[in-house]
């Protein structure tokens, strides 16, 4: 029998989080279009953005796609290739590991710069004053998670977290997997969910500005005054 | 052959007394809020100087616009994948201190200071971080060549011509430039958009930012090598010169033109062959893109022509309105307007007849009869300084248009001087510049007495695709995506007004009652359901 707080923490609060992210997303979209940019404040400020900027979103770009591999390729599948635990591990260890100090890297230079920079403090927005220690937060717990599987023994999360992440979608919230977790991974995942609580109400839409159609497009668009 | 339409304009440079009337009255209409202070659509910049941003012109520096690369025209910024790898940082963005910091003053003080014995001052306050600040560079620090010689240094296309003539040149003349957005035929801030926020409009070649799609990558910025479009430091978004679209939808002239003291700004429509456009941007040699350029242009005249744009759209009263238009007459039947930096290869569509007033203000300061035809044409001639600086602004360097140009302004001075004193006249003075008297008369009338209705020939509005004109119902500004020119942020983006509700029923999360939906939501439209 789980204990109900733990229930609800990993059995109903990530629905909440995920509803809440999608349809203030949505709704964002819908009602503040004209809010969706990444609200640059480069033209005050450039030096120190031309190498924090990259570093952490680049760094965060490598995150994002460990996460995904992590959580969303079952164990079992890497040892059909003949990938070893240890060598996955291993291998997590120091992508990840590097990525998630990149990320860090950049963001503590772009924290430095926000806070110095006397133009750029100023532009900046009230929910950046909720945002930046969030992400500074996830991302320094995140990064004790990844640092803690330097131990002798490791806690392999694609048996615990990555199973109780996979069965959230399949609505069958696997809790136990969840709260047998060591304790920096269950504070990792709730400030996760924190910040895609607070996802589409602040800059972080900008996420969701990916010019991927760039790549295809042609270069000169002509529009029409008729509204189409 | 895709026959468009665009609204052009040409200013005639030898009006320009400087007096930024144009800028002011810019200013006041579109740029008048928090986020752009520093943002001029139209400023007037003084040649030879650096202009505004400073340096603009350097695209080794900047790298607007476009170039080719084994033959293939590509933004000079970088093609598609380098803008994406740029995304995080755009290592090509002027600074605010490339512009100006904007500042306020604390007139507060004047008022509100303590009886004593000094005057109290209004101290400068800077607009970006509220702190008190020195003001070290303004929207026009080097007007008149304030500033002296050092500014002059920083003219990119005096740096371009050797040194002993930038010394001979200071002595010779100076001239103001009104700059306003090209609206350029190849727009090079559209194609480095990445959100595809920026086009070019189909009826009328007005070059927008779609307030709603731009996500403030900031590549527009760089690319554009006239450095037109801004970045509104508070929304997060780009803005430009909207060529006062509403006006000019509405037939009027935009504000600028409207205002001009000088009245040097002609507005007029240009039909082009949209399929050549290409070719023209990419001719190898930078000295053919103007003939290039001209070689795009359509002549409205022509029946088939006339046949084939009512096909593509226009409608009839654009047609017309391009036979009338002051435009094109001084862009290709009389050759007087340039075009500015045609090497940016953007092939843009403000154009500026040259001016011949330091020609003649240096033939009079030497004692000569400056209306003399003899000595004008021996003094363009002679003047190579100034017109070598013509070149590098309006002919990527090749003198001879320019010449032509200024040959034709002298000789139409020369002829009407002897009709205005009932002197003999003479029709070699025409005939040299290959025009006759007609065309001499028709040219004065135009340049000289610029009648309001002449100078402004543009025709209302229309969809396209249907080739009856559509009326046109409520003011665009209130469209979806139209940047609107409320003062303050919120009411920047506020929905159509249509749509729109008394401030105080509107919530947003954090003042939601918790209830219901009230305020959350835009009231239903009728006849939709959702």
């Amino acid at each position: 029998m789980n204990h109900p707080l733990d229930t609800a923490l990993w059995g109903v609060l990530p629905y909440l989080v995920l509803t809440l992210f999608l349809a203030g997303s949505a709704w964002r979209y819908r009602y503040d279009r004209f809010g969706f940019t990444t609200r640059s404040s480069q033209l005050h400020e450039s030096r120190l953005l031309s190498v924090g900027g990259p570093l952490f979103h680049y760094g965060l770009l490598f995150v994002i796609a460990g996460h995904l591999t992590g959580l969303l390729i079952p164990e079992s599948w890497t040892e059909a290739l003949r990938v070893s635990e240890h060598t996955y591990h291993l291998t997590s260890l120091l992508v990840g590991g590097a990525a998630g100090l990149a990320t860090a890297a950049g963001l503590a230079l772009l924290l430095h710069r926000r806070l110095s920079t006397p133009s750029v403090r100023r532009a900046t927005l009230r929910t950046d004053l909720l945002l930046h220690p969030l992400l500074s937060a996830v991302l320094l717990a995140g990064l004790t998670a990844t640092a803690t599987g330097a131990a002798a023994h490791p806690y392999d999360y694609r048996r615990g977290v990555s199973v109780w992440f996979r069965s959230l979608f399949a609505l069958d919230p696997d809790v136990p997997a969840m709260t047998h977790a060591p304790f920096v991974y269950r504070l990792h995942a709730l400030l996760a969910m924190a910040l895609f609580t607070l996802w589409p109400f602040s800059r972080l839409v900008h996420a969701f500005a990916a010019p991927l159609g760039y790549a295809v497009r042609p270069y000169i668009i002509y529009r029409s005054r008729a509204r189409t | 052959m895709r026959v468009m339409a665009q609204v052009a304009m040409v200013m005639n440079l030898d009006k320009c007394i400087g007096c930024h009337t144009c800028s002011v009255t810019c200013k006041q209409t579109w740029t008048n809020r928090s986020g752009t202070e520093y943002v001029w659509f139209n400023n007037v910049e003084t040649r030879p100087g650096r202009g505004y941003p400073r340096g603009y012109e350097d695209q080794e520096k900047w790298r607007g616009g476009w170039e080719l690369r084994h033959g293939r025209l590509v933004p000079r910024t970088g093609g598609r994948a380098r803008r994406l790898a740029r995304l995080f940082a755009n290592p090509e963005l002027p600074a605010l201190d490339d512009y100006y910091q904007p500042w306020t003053y604390d007139y507060d003080e004047l008022l509100s200071a303590p009886l004593g014995d000094d005057v109290p001052t209004a101290r400068p306050r800077s607009l970006t971080d509220g702190r008190p600040t020195a003001v070290t560079w303004g929207p026009n620090w080097d007007d008149d060549l304030g500033g002296g010689p050092e500014h002059l240094a920083g003219d990119p296309v005096l740096r371009a011509m050797n040194d002993t003539v930038r010394l001979e040149y200071e002595r010779a003349f100076m001239f103001h430039l009104p700059r306003i957005c090209e609206h350029c035929l190849n727009p090079s801030c559209v194609a480095v958009c990445p959100s595809g926020a920026l086009y070019k409009r189909i009826e009328d070649g007005i070059v927008l930012v779609d307030q709603d799609r731009c996500r403030g990558w900031r590549m527009c910025v760089s690319g554009c090598p006239y450095k037109k479009v801004y970045f509104n430091h508070r929304t997060g978004k780009a803005e430009k010169c909207t060529f006062c679209y509403p006006r000019v939808e509405a037939g009027e002239p935009t504000v600028c033109s409207e205002t001009c003291v000088g009245r040097l700004r002609y507005l007029g429509v240009m039909l082009y062959d949209a399929d050549r456009v290409g070719e023209a941007a990419a001719v190898p040699g930078e000295k053919d893109l103007y003939p290039a350029q001209l070689g795009c242009f359509l002549d409205p005249d022509d029946p088939e022509i006339a046949r084939a744009a009512e096909e593509s759209g226009i409608p009839h009263d654009w047609i017309t309105a391009a036979r009338r238009s002051p435009v094109r007459a001084l862009i290709s039947t009389y050759r007087l307007a340039l075009p500015l930096h045609p090497e940016y290869r953007t092939l843009p569509m403000v154009w500026y007849v040259p001016p011949l007033s330091p020609v003649v203000d240096a033939l009079s300061g030497s004692g000569h009869d400056g209306e003399d035809p003899a000595n004008l044409f021996a003094a363009i001639d002679a003047l190579r300084i100034p017109v070598e600086y013509l070149a590098g602004l309006f002919t990527a360097g090749d003198p001879a248009p320019v010449e032509a140009a200024l040959c034709r302004l002298a000789a139409m001075r020369s002829h009407m001087r002897r009709v205005n004193l009932g002197e003999p006249q003479d029709p070699r003075i025409a005939a040299s510049v290959g025009l006759d008297e007609r065309s001499m008369h028709a040219m004065y009338r135009l340049l000289a007495l610029a009648k309001y209705e002449e100078r402004y020939v543009v025709p209302t509005t229309y969809a396209a695709g249907s080739p009856e004109p559509q009326p046109v119902s409520g003011c665009s500004l209130d469209a979806e995506g139209g940047p609107g020119m409320l003062p303050d942020e919120e009411a920047f983006h506020a929905p159509p007004s249509a749509l729109r509700e008394p401030a105080a029923g509107r919530a947003n999360l954090l003042t939601w009652n918790g209830r219901d939906t009230a305020g959350l939501f835009p009231p239903r439209r009728r006849g939709t359901s959702r």
